[in-house]
């Protein structure tokens, strides 16, 4: 009987953690950007981003791999053609894949999504005393 | 008398942390010869299997310890042998089945777990017969050492048991949540899905070094002369390190446009580690006293360098929680450093202790001459190896940073490191060397069948 004390408390830090956990999910999924769902073209795109492990190689929002470049932004930096030459022809460390017309078109939709979506490295933030950022509002 | 199920599990993480440090260093020289096995074997095969055998690395040899832990601390023998050895060989077949996936091109795509989603299955199966090994096997449990003021001995669990208990609970939990993203809800939605894809790591990181930590100081208090585990100071460091590797998660997606207060939660969690801090530092004279009183113990010394380890990481992971801080250092090699020094500085030194305490406990005359000899060498040569690498790429971050911020293009970044990814190429090798130089010997320990002994 005794023993039930540990066993309560861990009940109780999973309950709480589940609550916490539905509180983040139902932020984060009705933020002003969050809101906007992706076509299901771009949904496709990210099937084939996974499909070729891109990730172990490329970052979105800095987060992946280190010896390729970050995909972010780089629809409204770089260009559909300039991506597109990459995806069909690879470079000097990337491989040629052999993508076919479908997948270029799907992984440059879903690019084009990433990209709408914010911009990586940060630029324009705001820093407060205390060390936190914020985003600056467009003029 | 049968060998330890523990041992067997023991056995099959170092196995993984050779191959694992073995891909590591051909995806580090790909960094400097980048035709070097593009086609054959390119980077985008190479660093999900060293990154996948390195979380197996850690995975086995936590549950491996806890197995071979547990029937000595409760003097009564696991619930189910059986259990654990059918959780031994989903491991071992998943494993094996995820490597060849790996070889032949078929990812699920997602940062740690590049499998397919499928093979996420026998995972969590396995991770369920520990569930229920563990608490059947701890239940009735308990032990009487705090004592309150009316002498009435308190039900508590030593912190390693919670450790593991928390541990064990929340990797199940955490990797569940991590494919939420198979749900369209999420998947449609590219910030939500990327937050709730670092939650979900964040804690699930956090899960696994419960079961590392719960080892550390398991085997601390076994070769020490201090009952540390039921003091409650180490209660409550426990449950602010809990606190906060469960919901520090969101300074890894800061630069996300996510919600505001979440970032202000993470900073806020992650800055509760300078107290963390403090206290290590505090006790550090007291550590190196106790460092030459058991330096004749192997375990002791690796817990010592992970103490330092511990220390360096501490801080940086401390400075790169700033948000103002994290702008420029996040998506560099910053990041990468405090990956590597955390998971070959803290874990693999915390890891390789539990294992030699496992093997020998504090007995050094189990190993011949040469053995030692070739186990302190490794020892340093890991260390200093570690130490170059783990410079090296602090210092690629900052350069990283800084071209980034001036624009400068990508290939002309990577060309510009150039020279620090040869110091981290060769470093990494001379690290795997010093990795083997310990091994070796516990390897030959562990398959000469010197280990069959009771489960009791």
């Amino acid at each position: 009987m005794k023993m039930i004390l540990p066993i309560k408390i861990l009940l109780f830090i999973i309950l709480a953690y589940f609550v916490y956990s539905f509180a983040i999910y139902n932020q984060v999924m009705h933020t002003e950007v969050a809101r906007k769902s992706i076509s299901p073209l771009a949904v496709k795109g990210k099937d084939v981003f996974q499909k070729f492990n891109c990730i172990s190689c490329h970052q979105i929002y800095g987060l992946g791999g280190y010896i390729g470049p970050d995909l972010t932004n780089t629809i409204s930096e770089k260009g559909e053609a300039y991506a597109e030459a990459f995806l069909r022809n690879g470079s000097l460390r990337m491989p040629n894949f052999n993508l076919n017309d479908t997948q270029v078109e799907a992984l440059i939709e879903m690019l084009k999504a990433v990209d709408s979506s914010g911009s990586f490295p940060a630029k324009d933030f705001d820093v407060s005393w205390y060390g936190t950022i914020q985003k600056k509002e467009k003029e | 008398m049968r060998k330890s199920i523990g041992l067997s599990f023991v056995y099959l993480a170092l196995v993984s942390l050779l191959a694992a440090l073995f891909f590591g260093c051909i995806g580090a020289f790909q960094y400097i010869m980048p035709e070097l096995l593009r086609d054959s074997f390119p980077f985008y095969k190479i660093r999900p299997l060293h990154v996948s055998l390195i979380v197996a690395w850690i995975f086995l040899a936590s549950v491996g310890g806890i197995y071979h832990a547990l029937p000595r601390i409760l003097q009564k023998p696991l619930y189910s042998n059986k259990l654990a050895i059918w959780h031994y060989w989903i491991f071992l077949i998943t494993g094996v089945v995820i490597i060849i996936s790996y070889l032949f091109g078929y990812f699920g795509g997602r940062e740690y777990w590049a499998f397919s989603p499928i093979l996420a299955i026998p995972i969590i199966i396995s991770w369920f017969f520990l569930i229920i090994n563990f608490f059947t096997t701890i239940k009735g449990y308990r032990i009487e050492l705090c004592e309150d003021k009316n002498g009435t001995s308190k039900l508590v669990w030593p912190v390693y048991i919670w450790m593991w208990a928390t541990g064990i609970i929340f990797f199940f939990l955490t990797f569940i949540e991590a494919y939420l993203w198979l749900i369209p809800y999420f998947r449609e939605n590219i910030i939500g899905e990327l937050t709730v894809q670092w939650k979900a790591y964040g804690s699930l990181v956090g899960s696994w070094n419960m079961l590392v930590y719960g080892l550390a100081i398991y085997v601390m208090e076994k070769t020490s002369d201090t009952r540390i585990s039921s003091m409650p100071l180490t209660y409550s460091l426990f449950f602010l390190g809990f606190i906060n590797l469960l919901l520090g998660w969101s300074h890894h997606i800061y630069i996300i446009p996510a919600a505001k207060w979440i970032r202000l939660l993470g900073y806020a969690i992650s800055m509760t580690e300078l107290i963390v801090l403090a206290k290590i530092i505090w006790d550090w004279k007291g550590i190196l006293k106790q460092g030459k009183k058991h330096i004749h113990s192997i375990p002791y010394r690796f817990l010592l360098s992970s103490d330092f380890w511990i220390i360096t990481n501490l801080i940086v992971a401390i400075i790169i929680s700033i948000p103002a801080i994290n702008i420029y250092t996040h998506g560099t090699h910053i990041t990468v450093a405090h990956a590597m020094g955390s998971t070959i500085g803290i874990n693999t030194m915390i890891l390789l202790a539990s294992i030699f305490y496992m093997v020998s406990e504090n007995r050094k005359e189990d190993y011949s001459e040469t053995e030692l000899k070739l186990i302190y060498r490794g020892f340093w040569l890991t260390n200093i190896s570690l130490a170059i690498f783990w410079t090296t790429l602090i210092a690629s971050g900052v350069v990283k940073s800084y071209y980034t911020l001036e624009d400068m293009p990508f290939q002309q970044i990577m060309n510009s490191l150039h020279s620090y990814f040869i110091v981290f190429a060769i470093s990494g090798m001379s690290l795997l060397i010093g990795i083997v130089m310990i091994v070796i010997p516990l390897l030959s320990k562990l398959s000469a069948n010197q280990l069959a002994e009771n489960e009791q």
